[in-house]
């Protein structure tokens, strides 16, 4: 167990210590990237959104966390082969890819303490409603880590890579429903936005505050419909991913 | 780990997208797992794809292959705790120091944190880099990069380490004390070496394989790869000298332009005299490994580049 802390560790320090030691200026990245729609969303809409905007940025950090994963796992696989030099030695993968995703949350500390700091001023969400908002984050996050890790291993070309990274999140992170109600869309395009997690994600997290108001089958839909991808991505990642070579 | 043999038994290895081209084909050997195993090869022989097979980084299509009883395949977990490799094209991170690269790579192994950091000092230190071992990686030239890279393998416990071109882009007096510390480390450890310095590999390794397009085309001791060719000796002459007449061996231009002259021991001594008493200068060495090589490789088809 203490082996497996210390490979943990190791991932966490090259993944974002060091970076952020070495390097503070990609903090700024960190911060303004969900921020951002934050920004817009609320200007757009004078203040009216305000709430499902900081609860959006919340679930785009997240996911853009776990899709952050891939590009930076296919970046020190490919361009440092650091992955190789891994794979040989007693770390597991499991440890590997758990200090690298902790590495992404820390990564994305400075955004999540201006959001938590937004949050208590303009949602105040109550105990019940934090553990709520904190299970769709922990969620968002465990989906996307499991499909960045997978597609990571396949990847042999880091600027394919990057691109792809971007793909997926500007589709499941910004596109959605995530920064304002699902209602907003009109009604076509609402059975699409019904195909990426982080519309059930948001339509949660918008509930659970009082944002949006939800029969409690639709909520429980959300729910199982977010665990069950998240189980199903992990499956995948456990199953599907490699880490040797064939 | 107990030592005893590195044994590969018809490995062979088809990438998905070489369109059936074997990159490793039915390759067999036995050498023992102590000292230094140099794997000598031009570009593309399957150097490395041997090496990332070994090292538990690839599947092969076919064969099987271990190390010390340990098949690579269903004994990879415990495989892993023994070795260490750096691969050919691995690269120090930029935002990282050298002492930080070696610390984390430790921590890795399993190594505390304190330990690590004491060991990942003094592996920089042995390897020539104490007044480095604080600055970002990125203003290092192309040969500390290299160096802080080995100082990870070094620093470890791995009682058999891959190390796959690891003086590449060195310089002379930087190789030469890499040299001397893979030695060292080959004393106590078992070191699997691909290089494309033949030198390096006459004058470290205990072993020698010889691959081309995915075969192995020679394996041994120096000595042994010698005793493939029919003459032991080398002289070579200024390509202006009025040579003597050879009657047992073949005179030749050598890649450096002069006339080498491959003979047996006899003759050679006997060439020698009389260019000495004709006051040709010459020098006379037994065969080397690039001759060796040469030959191996002509032996097995053409040798231009792949």
């Amino acid at each position: 167990m203490r082996a497996w802390g210390r490979e943990v560790l190791a991932s966490v320090l090259v993944n974002s210590i060091y970076e952020m030691k070495n390097y503070p200026v990609v903090l700024l990245n960190t911060v303004l990237s969900p921020l951002s729609f934050l920004i817009v969303i609320t200007f757009v809409s004078r203040g009216q959104l305000i709430g499902e905007a900081i609860e959006g940025g919340f679930i785009m950090s997240m996911f853009q966390s776990g899709m952050s994963l891939q590009g930076d796992l296919s970046h020190l696989k490919n361009d440092f082969k650091l992955q190789d030099m891994v794979v040989s030695s007693p770390t597991t993968p499991s440890a590997y890819v758990a200090g690298m995703a902790l590495g992404e949350i820390i990564y994305s500390i400075p955004a999540l303490a201006v959001l938590t700091v937004l949050a208590a001023i303009y949602i105040q969400p109550g105990t019940v409603e934090t553990l709520e908002l904190l299970g769709v984050f922990l969620l968002m996050f465990l989906g996307s880590v499991a499909m960045g890790f997978t597609l990571s291993t396949f990847s042999s070309d880091i600027v394919q890579s990057f691109a792809f990274s971007r793909l997926i999140s500007t589709v499941f992170a910004t596109l959605p429903p995530v920064y304002y109600p699902i209602t907003y869309i009109p009604l076509p395009f609402r059975y699409a936005a019904y195909l990426s997690p982080t519309t059930y994600a948001g339509e949660i997290a918008q509930s659970s505050t009082g944002l949006i108001q939800l029969p409690a089958t639709d909520i429980f839909s959300a729910w199982t419909i977010l665990l069950a991808v998240t189980l199903a991505l992990f499956l995948i990642a456990v199953r599907k991913s490699r880490w040797r070579d064939v | 780990m107990p030592t005893g043999t590195l044994l590969c038994e018809s490995l062979t290895k088809v990438y998905d997208d070489s369109k059936g081209k074997k990159a490793l084909d039915s390759v067999s050997f036995e050498v023992p797992s102590h000292g230094i195993f140099s794997l000598i090869g031009m570009n593309g022989a399957g150097k490395t794809t041997l090496v990332r097979i070994l090292a538990t980084q690839l599947a092969p299509t076919a064969g099987r292959a271990t190390i010390n009883g340990l098949d690579v395949m269903s004994d990879a977990k415990k495989i892993r705790e023994h070795i260490a490799c750096i691969p050919q094209e691995a690269r120090t991170i930029p935002w990282m120091t050298p002492k930080q690269t070696v610390l984390s790579y430790l921590l890795w192994r399993g190594v505390g944190y304190s330990e690590a950091g004491r060991r990942a000092t003094e592996a920089l230190a042995e390897i020539g880099l104490e007044a480095q071992v604080n600055l970002l990686n990125r203003r290092l030239s192309g040969g500390t990069k290299r160096k802080a890279l080995v100082a990870t393998v070094l620093s470890s416990d791995a009682e058999i380490i891959f190390l796959d071109e690891p003086t590449t882009g060195l310089d002379p007096i930087s190789r030469q004390e890499l040299w001397t510390s893979l030695a060292r480390l080959a004393e106590h450890r078992f070191l699997i070496l691909t290089t494309h310095y033949l030198e390096e590999a006459e004058r470290l390794a205990n072993f020698i394989g010889v691959l081309h397009h995915g075969k192995l085309v020679g394996l041994g001791t120096l000595d042994q790869l010698r005793s493939t060719l029919k003459y032991q000796y080398s002289l070579m002459v200024t390509s202006d000298a009025e040579l003597p007449v050879v009657r047992e061996g073949i005179v030749t231009r050598a890649r450096t332009g002069q006339t080498q002259i491959l003979t047996d021991e006899s003759e050679a001594y006997e060439i020698s005299k009389l260019l000495l008493e004709k006051g040709v200068k010459f020098s006379m060495s037994k065969v080397s490994l690039e001759d060796i090589f040469f030959h191996l490789v002509h032996r097995t088809g053409e040798a231009g580049p792949e």
